[in-house]
C-alpha cells in the first residue's frame, strides 16, 4: 500500500468512509494483501500493585490488571484474528458474533488502559482537586466541582449491574458530560472522548468493599490523577 | 402486602466448599435482601404494592422491574442448588435426551451460556413452547418476561463467585453444574408447567 493512500485512509477514519469514495479503486486493489493486524498488548500498570492502598487493595489491582484486563486483550486479539480469517475465506457466518466480541472486548481494553492512567497514589499525584483549565471547565459546565463530583458519584453508584461512570469531552460543542456505561460498550453516544472513567464492575471492588459500591466510589476520589485528566482534556480538545 | 425475603432452603454452610458461607452471607444477606428492600420502597403506596411478585415483573419496567426480577431470580437460584443432587430422571430426563441428546450435552450448553454472557446475568434451562432450551439473560432479565418457563438457573454476576473463585467464572460454573444442580427442583418446575 502506498503512503498517500494509507494517509488518506487514516484521515478518513476508516475503510468504510474511504470505500464510499473509492469503491472502484478498492476493488481494483483487492488483490493487495491487507495490512497485518497489530496485536493489542496489555500495558504495564504505571505504579506498583499496592500503590493505591488503602483505597484499592493490591490483590484487587493484581487480579484486575493481570486477569480481567489481560482477558479483554486476549479476546480482542482473538476476535480480530477471527475476522481476518473470515475475510480471507470470504466466510462471514460468524460476523455478528465476532463483531460483538470486538465491541465488548475492545471497549474493555480502551477503558482499562485509560482507567490505570487516571489514577495515582494518594498524595503522589492522586487525590485532591483539579486545578487550572480543568477546574475552570468543570465549573463552567457543571456549576462547581462539588456538583460535578456529586453527579459523577451518583452516576457510578446507579450503573445497572456491571459498567462504568465516565467524564467525556464532546468536541462538537466543546462541553464536558458525565455518562454511564453498561458493560464496556453500551450507552455511549458517538463523538465523545472519555477523560476520566471509574470501573464499577464488581470485580473492581468486591474483595475489599463487597456489596458496598458507594464506599468504593467515595474512596476512589482519593486516587484520581487530575493532572492526567487535564492532559486528556487538552489532547481531546485539540 | 410487602414482598418478603424467602428463607434460604439450606444452611449457610450447606454448599461449602463449592459456595462458601461467606459468599452466601453477602449474596443472600446483602444483595438479595437489598433487592427486596429496594422493591418495597419503590412500590409502597402504588397499585403494585397489592400485586404478586410475578405480576409486578410482568407489569413493570426500569428500577421496579430490575429489583422485582432480581428478588425472583435469586429465590429461584437458591432453590436450584442442593448438595449431592444426583441425576435427572423420568419426564425431565426424557426431554433432556430428546432436546439435547444427553445430560452431559445439556451441561455443556449451560456452561457455555454461563461463561459467554457479557457482564452480569444468568444462564437458564427453560421450557419454551414445549421444548427444553438453554438461554442466557443480561443483568436482571428473566425467562418469565419472554414467555418461557424457567426450570433452573445459575447466577453469573461477579458477586456470585468473586469471593470463592475470583475471576474464574468457568470454574465456578463447572463446580455448580457438577455438584449442586438440584434436578428435583427442575423436575418440579417442569411438572408444574404441564
Ligand atoms: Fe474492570
Ligand atoms: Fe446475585
Amino acid at each position: 500500500m502506498d503512503t498517500s493512500r494509507r494517509d488518506f485512509l487514516m484521515t478518513a477514519g476508516g475503510i468504510a468512509i474511504a470505500g464510499g469514495v473509492l469503491g472502484s479503486t478498492l476493488s481494483a486493489q483487492a488483490a493487495d494483501a491487507p495490512a497485518a493486524a497489530v496485536e493489542h498488548k496489555l500495558p504495564e500498570l504505571p505504579y506498583a500493585y499496592d500503590a493505591l492502598e488503602p483505597y484499592i487493595d493490591a490483590q484487587t489491582m493484581t487480579l484486575h490488571h493481570d486477569k480481567h484486563h489481560a482477558g479483554y486483550v486476549k479476546n480482542l486479539n482473538a476476535a480480530e484474528a477471527a475476522l481476518e480469517k473470515a475475510r480471507a475465506a470470504n466466510d462471514f457466518a460468524l460476523v455478528q458474533h465476532w463483531s460483538k466480541q470486538v465491541a465488548f472486548n475492545g471497549a474493555g481494553v480502551s477503558l482499562h488502559n485509560l482507567f490505570w492512567t487516571i489514577m495515582a497514589p494518594n498524595g503522589k499525584g492522586g487525590g485532591g482537586q483539579p486545578a487550572g483549565k480543568l477546574l475552570e471547565k468543570i465549573t463552567q459546565d457543571f456549576g462547581s466541582f462539588d456538583a460535578f463530583k456529586a453527579q459523577f458519584s451518583a452516576a457510578a453508584a446507579s450503573v445497572e449491574a456491571a459498567g462504568w461512570a465516565a467524564l467525556h469531552y464532546r468536541k462538537e460543542d466543546g462541553r464536558l458530560l458525565v455518562l454511564q456505561i453498561e458493560n464496556h460498550q453500551k450507552l455511549t453516544p458517538w463523538g465523545v472522548t472519555p477523560l476520566l472513567v471509574l470501573d464499577v464492575w464488581e470485580h473492581a471492588y468486591y474483595l475489599k468493599y463487597q456489596n458496598k459500591r458507594p464506599d468504593y466510589i467515595t474512596a476512589w476520589w482519593n486516587v484520581v490523577n487530575w493532572e492526567q485528566v487535564q492532559a486528556n482534556l487538552e489532547a481531546a480538545a485539540k | 402486602m410487602a414482598i418478603t425475603l424467602a428463607p434460604l432452603p439450606f444452611a449457610q454452610d450447606a454448599l461449602a466448599p463449592i459456595i462458601s458461607p461467606e459468599t452466601l452471607q453477602y449474596h443472600y444477606g446483602k444483595h438479595h435482601q437489598a433487592y427486596v428492600n429496594n422493591l418495597n420502597k419503590l412500590i409502597d403506596g402504588t397499585p403494585l404494592a397489592e400485586k404478586s411478585l410475578e405480576e409486578i415483573i410482568l407489569a413493570a419496567e426500569g428500577g421496579v422491574f430490575n429489583n422485582a426480577a432480581q428478588v425472583w431470580n435469586h429465590t429461584f437460584y437458591w432453590n436450584g442448588l442442593k448438595p449431592g443432587a444426583g441425576e435427572p430422571q423420568g419426564k425431565l430426563l426424557e426431554l433432556i435426551q430428546r432436546d439435547f441428546g444427553n445430560v452431559a450435552k445439556l451441561k455443556e450448553e449451560l456452561a457455555a451460556a454461563a461463561t459467554t454472557q457479557f457482564g452480569s446475568g444468568w444462564a437458564w434451562l427453560v421450557l419454551d413452547d414445549g421444548k427444553l432450551k438453554v438461554v442466557k439473560t443480561g443483568n436482571a432479565d428473566l425467562p418469565l418476561k419472554h414467555g418461557q418457563t424457567a426450570l433452573w438457573t445459575i447466577d453469573v454476576w461477579e458477586h456470585a463467585y468473586y469471593i470463592d473463585y475470583r475471576n474464574e467464572r468457568p470454574k465456578y460454573t463447572q463446580q455448580v453444574l457438577d455438584n449442586l444442580l438440584n434436578w428435583d427442583f427442575a423436575a418440579a418446575n417442569l411438572a408444574k408447567s404441564a
